[in-house]
């Protein structure tokens, strides 16, 4: 493995920082202001409600959403200059649809292995070795040469984590690795977890909610509207924030002014129906 | 077999075997990006390419591959762009191309038998020139499509995780739709600029109804065009009729063949799919419970599931089980 000689005499060297973090997606501000500093070896988990903005959060840490304000730094380099992309895994959220050519998930892991490939050539033995280890890690060597599309939803996911894995990076980011995994995988996927943090990986991990991963798990970031709302000890869910109480009153659970709706709406609204 | 002596026979049939061998080497990538019907909408664009070098009276072959170039940009762009209506731009591309290549060649005060043999394709008054040229581009093509093939392959299968892993994917995007518009000038003689879509997505097409792997699809597809390709221009000189129209035909049937069979290998491996082993995570010491149960416990057996640390225990007759190889322990 390499080790940047003057990172390696620190004492937890930075692996990603955010620096009031603001992205907008279509106008409308996804992240506002978000600091955050991840320290090698550290297991992040972000929870987080739908649309809080976590995966914008990650995708917004590996150049994939552009910043509106703020800075983002892998490694200590700016993230728009940043080339050193061995170095870091990623696995998406898994998509439903196939590409139009069929593809094995020997292809589809070993495309992890690209950023260590020279532009033309074809793999070397490491290239094949690393791939074949990464199968091995999520248990789908023996589904080498069948299509990735005839594999199960959960195997899917295994294949685009054996991806990322057949880089051997130093940062792991995953994006819901186990949305739409049952229980039994997410065991799997847990212990797989579980030897990469005894390797050393620094891991930032979305979760709606944890499951077995919970054990893995050094600190947890609450996203909220966009904010961090929580960043400290690990948390089971989103909802067992401290302090969580809405520092605005509830709004009404209808939000629109009947005074705007038109003369056909107004026959049926529901005061008409039900006269108290 | 006496007509293969001609020199316009023999440079025919060089032509056709680059043309089948570049253009499934791209329509690989732009099947996978699920841009089938792209080298359609950059061969009606290339129409006009063809007509603005009549007009001007420079080579056809030369304002095509410009032209195509630009319609294919514009094309990428718009994908890029995405929305609603990139669907209705790419349609105004596409009628755009061809009704300007039919104006312009009224203009240049030509029949339309000229631009007939681009439309259609005229294999058989390929010159030495055009076979130099046509033969250059194939081989770059080729070379582009196989040798980056690990990359295109990833840029196309997921762009973001390409990203993640340091390829510029918007220049890897714009290289394949600028292979396609060479593309489709290099088989615009061939097969002709109406029919050359068919020579990039027919043999993937077949190829893939046998394959499983996107190398093997890609390979057996400039295999199965360089066939559908060679063999076209020979049935049509044994019976005299279009060349082009002949050498889709041959893969058109060379798909037909190859569905049955797939679909065939799709049922079998369906069938002797094996089931998926149970995944055991636990190796510490635990209590064995020797109770007979009526079913596995699973997400949907109905007893109330609880997640206990990396596995899940089961709650039912006053026991809370977690399944362990081939029996349960207790929790």
């Amino acid at each position: 493995m390499q080790v940047n000689p003057v990172m390696a005499t620190e004492v937890d060297p930075v692996v990603l920082r955010v620096t009031d973090g603001c992205v907008e997606l279509g106008g409308r501000p996804v992240l506002r202001g978000v600091d955050l500093t991840v320290t090698a070896g550290e297991v992040v988990a972000v929870l987080g409600a739908n649309g809080s903005g976590k995966s914008t959060l990650v995708r917004t840490v590996l150049g994939l959403a552009p910043l509106r304000r703020g800075s983002v730094e892998l490694f200590g380099a700016p993230v728009d200059r940043f080339r050193d992309w061995r170095r870091v895994g990623f696995v998406p959220q898994r998509v439903t649809a196939t590409a139009g050519v069929p593809a094995s998930v020997w292809e589809v892991v070993a495309s992890g292995r690209l950023a260590h490939r020279p532009l033309v050539g074809p793999m070397r033995r490491r290239d094949r070795e690393a791939t074949r280890d990464a199968l091995e890690a999520v248990g789908l060597a023996d589904r080498a040469r069948d299509g990735v599309a005839t594999l199960s939803g959960g195997q899917q996911q295994r294949v685009l984590i054996a991806r990322a894995l057949a880089g051997r990076p130093e940062l792991l980011v995953l994006d819901e690795p186990t949305a739409g995994v049952d229980l039994a995988q997410q065991d799997a996927f847990a212990g797989i977890l579980g030897r990469l943090v005894e390797r050393g990986t620094t891991i930032v991990l979305v979760a709606h909610e944890m499951g077995p991963m919970e054990p893995l798990v050094g600190r947890t970031v609450v996203m909220r509207d966009g904010r961090i709302a929580y960043d400290g000890a690990p948390l089971e869910s989103f909802e067992d924030v401290p302090h969580a109480h809405a520092h605005h009153p509830p709004r009404p659970a209808v939000d629109y002014s009947p005074a705007l709706a038109v003369p056909l709406d107004r026959a049926t609204s529901p005061d008409e129906e039900h006269p108290s | 077999m006496s007509y293969l002596a001609y020199d316009f026979v023999q440079r025919a049939l060089i032509a056709a075997f680059v043309t089948g061998l570049a253009a499934p080497a791209v329509g690989t990538y732009l099947v996978q990006r699920r841009q089938a019907l792209m080298g359609d909408g950059i061969g009606h664009v290339a129409v006009t390419g063809v007509a603005l070098g009549l007009v001007t009276n420079t080579s056809p072959t030369v304002t095509a591959v410009v032209v195509a170039i630009a319609g294919a940009l514009v094309i990428e762009v718009v994908r890029q762009r995405g929305g609603a209506s990139g669907d209705i731009a790419l349609a105004l591309l596409f009628y755009g191309g061809i009704a300007g290549g039919v104006f312009l060649t009224g203009l240049a005060d030509q029949s339309a038998t000229t631009l007939n043999t681009y439309l259609f394709g005229s294999i058989t008054t390929v010159d030495i020139g055009d076979l130099w040229v046509t033969g250059g581009l194939a081989v770059v093509v080729v070379a582009v499509a196989v040798g980056l093939a690990p990359r295109l392959f990833a840029v196309a299968q997921d762009p973001e995780f390409a990203k993640v892993a340091g390829i510029r994917v918007t220049a890897y995007n714009v290289l394949v739709s600028v292979l396609a518009a060479v593309t489709v000038t290099v088989a615009m003689r061939t097969v002709g600029l109406l029919l050359v879509s068919a020579l990039m997505v027919v043999p993937v097409a077949t190829a893939q109804q046998l394959t499983r792997a996107f190398r093997d699809t890609l390979l057996l597809a400039m295999a199965l065009g360089t066939a559908a390709s060679v063999g076209g221009l020979l049935v049509s000189a044994e019976i005299d009729v279009a060349p082009g129209a002949t050498i889709v035909l041959l893969a058109l049937a060379g798909f037909a063949a190859a569905w049955p069979v797939g679909a065939w290998l799709r049922r079998r491996r369906r069938v002797t799919a094996p089931f998926a082993a149970p995944v055991l995570a636990r190796e510490e010491p635990h209590t064995v419970v020797p109770e007979e149960h009526e079913h596995a416990h699973g997400p949907d057996c109905g007893h109330p599931a609880i997640v206990h640390g990396d596995h899940v225990d089961y709650v039912h007759d006053g026991h809370r089980h977690a399944p362990h190889g081939g029996h349960y322990d207790e929790h």
